[in-house]
């Protein structure tokens, strides 16, 4: 494995199922009654996060303490960087204390690739602008492998917000490796221009896709990234592009449902989907932890790092 | 008795060494048979007892012993896997490894006689997580060990329980137990530590 985890892309099948499998053992560690290991003894993981964050800053959090990590949240709100600190200061800041990983969450793309050259130790991108967010395609994909079986073969149909969604983008690399077959189905103002080049399909019908998809992944409407106009309405986005009973009922009988959450109930997808037995949404979060924890695992264990590059 | 196989013969094994044989399978029945009969007399009829074999080879050797006492005794007798990967102490050493399965049987351990099983028992150092590895799973009444090799060089201050078979070896020597649930057929070789290996 690298020592970095900065794009689903770069894993390779191997590596891939290595944390999917490694994820697997974690996540029966969960039922014990001392849901801790002390693997991690002694190594500090720093949550550097640029852009608000719930569930992954405590998702990557909870993992780093169950692995018996010591933890340092840095939030860019009420910090330096209010103060006007460029990252590098910050990065080297965090590199004189000695992290042993940063997990980062920044709203410009490409900036973990950055900072994995300035710091010693391991970067894990927790989602950079609308790049990439390789944990959530990691913990999407082990909810399905845990939920269906298999990833192979799989036809995977992701729907909505292409465009701002960096957990699209992730979860094409990553489940294209993994032998699954993706389909984009988002209105055309929705998607990236460069599409073409991903290895995955395109389409514009939902109501056509459904009916073969044995997942349906909705992707949030991100209009806080939404400076123009790219649909006339919300409701008119709903009534096309949002997943509700009627279309549920067009999914084949052992189909699940995702989201990345958090959701917009009502707009992508109907609080009664939400909420049913085939939404996979509050499993995902669960699985968030076991999968972040194989990821900190396998990047961390072994020998320290020395030398900036490699 | 290390040499009580000699007659069995060099032969080139994928390893690459050449390996003598120091247990037939028929020995490895044995030695496990004689275990079975020792935990059961040392534990008054195993009606406690919790087998946990060490992945990847204690696994099938725990569950070899269950069916031994589960012969003799005519009660089922528990038998699991307890991975010690994220509990070693060479962690930082060495390369992430992946992880083995746990399977603890579903009564638990807690206030069992929980017998630990590994194939090799050499530093004593898996042995030490094992036991780390148990405190967080619950709290046994006593923890045996069971190993089907001892073979000396301890690092620390662990004794067996039960032990199928003592081998002095050197420490360039490297002992391999096969197991037909893993390997495809039952036996212990004997190799020398090939350089750069």
């Amino acid at each position: 494995m690298n020592r970095h985890l900065i794009s689903a892309g770069d894993l390779s099948l191997a590596d891939a199922l290595l944390i999917l499998d490694t994820a697997d053992e974690l996540a029966s560690m969960a039922e014990r009654p001392v849901k801790k290991l002390p693997t991690l003894r002694g190594r500090t993981v720093v949550n550097l996060f640029y852009e608000d964050s719930t569930r992954t800053r405590i998702s990557f959090e909870a993992a780093a303490k169950r692995l018996s990590a010591d933890v340092i949240n840095f939030s860019a709100k009420g910090s330096s960087v209010a103060k006007g600190e460029s990252l590098k200061d910050t990065a080297l800041t965090l590199e004189a204390m000695g992290a042993d990983a940063v997990v980062i969450r920044h709203g410009a793309s490409g900036a973990p690739h950055r900072l994995a050259g300035w710091v010693q130790g391991s970067v894990v991108n927790a989602g950079d602008g609308a790049h990439e967010h390789p944990t959530q395609a990691l913990l999407d994909a082990f909810t399905m492998r845990r939920r269906l079986g298999r990833l192979d073969g799989l036809r995977v149909t992701i729907v909505g917000d292409v465009l701002h969604s960096r957990v699209a983008r992730s979860n094409v690399l990553l489940l294209s490796t993994l032998g699954a077959e993706v389909t984009l189905v988002a209105p055309p103002t929705l998607l990236p221009v460069a599409v073409g080049g991903w290895p995955c399909s395109v389409g514009y019908d939902l109501d056509a896709a459904l009916p073969k998809a044995d997942v349906v992944m909705m992707l949030r409407v991100q209009q806080e990234r939404m400076n123009a106009a790219y649909f006339p309405t919300v409701r008119e986005y709903s009534r096309r592009y949002g997943l509700d009973a009627a279309r549920m009922a067009l999914l084949p009988e052992h189909a699940i449902v995702m989201h990345p959450g958090p959701m917009n109930r009502g707009v992508e997808i109907a609080a009664e989907v939400a909420d049913s037995v085939r939404s996979t949404i509050v499993e995902q979060v669960a699985n968030g932890v076991s999968v972040r924890m194989a990821v900190l695992y396998l990047l961390l264990s072994g020998p320290a790092q020395q030398g900036g590059q490699r | 008795m290390a040499h009580a196989a000699d007659e069995a013969g060099r032969d080139q094994r994928p390893g690459g060494s050449p390996a003598r044989m120091v247990l037939e399978p028929a020995e490895i029945r044995r030695a496990l048979t004689r275990i079975a009969h020792e935990i059961l007399e040392r534990t008054s009829g195993a009606g406690d007892v919790v087998l946990l074999g060490i992945p990847t080879r204690g696994v099938p050797l725990a569950h070899r012993l269950a069916e031994r006492l589960e012969q003799v005794e005519g009660h089922p007798v528990p038998a699991g896997s307890l991975d010690i990967t994220m509990y070693r102490d060479d962690l930082r050493l060495r390369p992430a490894r992946a992880l083995g399965h746990t399977e603890v049987p579903t009564a638990g351990i807690d206030d069992k006689i929980v017998v630990l099983v590994d194939d090799v028992l050499y530093s004593g150092r898996t042995v030490r997580a094992a036991l780390d590895a148990l405190g967080d799973i619950g709290r046994p009444r006593a923890v045996q060990l069971a190993v089907l090799i001892d073979r000396g060089h301890r690092e620390l201050p662990i004794r067996p329980d039960y032990v199928g078979k003592n081998l002095p070896t050197s420490q360039r020597e490297i002992v391999r137990v096969l197991l037909t649930e893993v390997d495809g057929e039952d036996a212990v070789l004997l190799g020398t530590r090939q350089e750069g290996s």
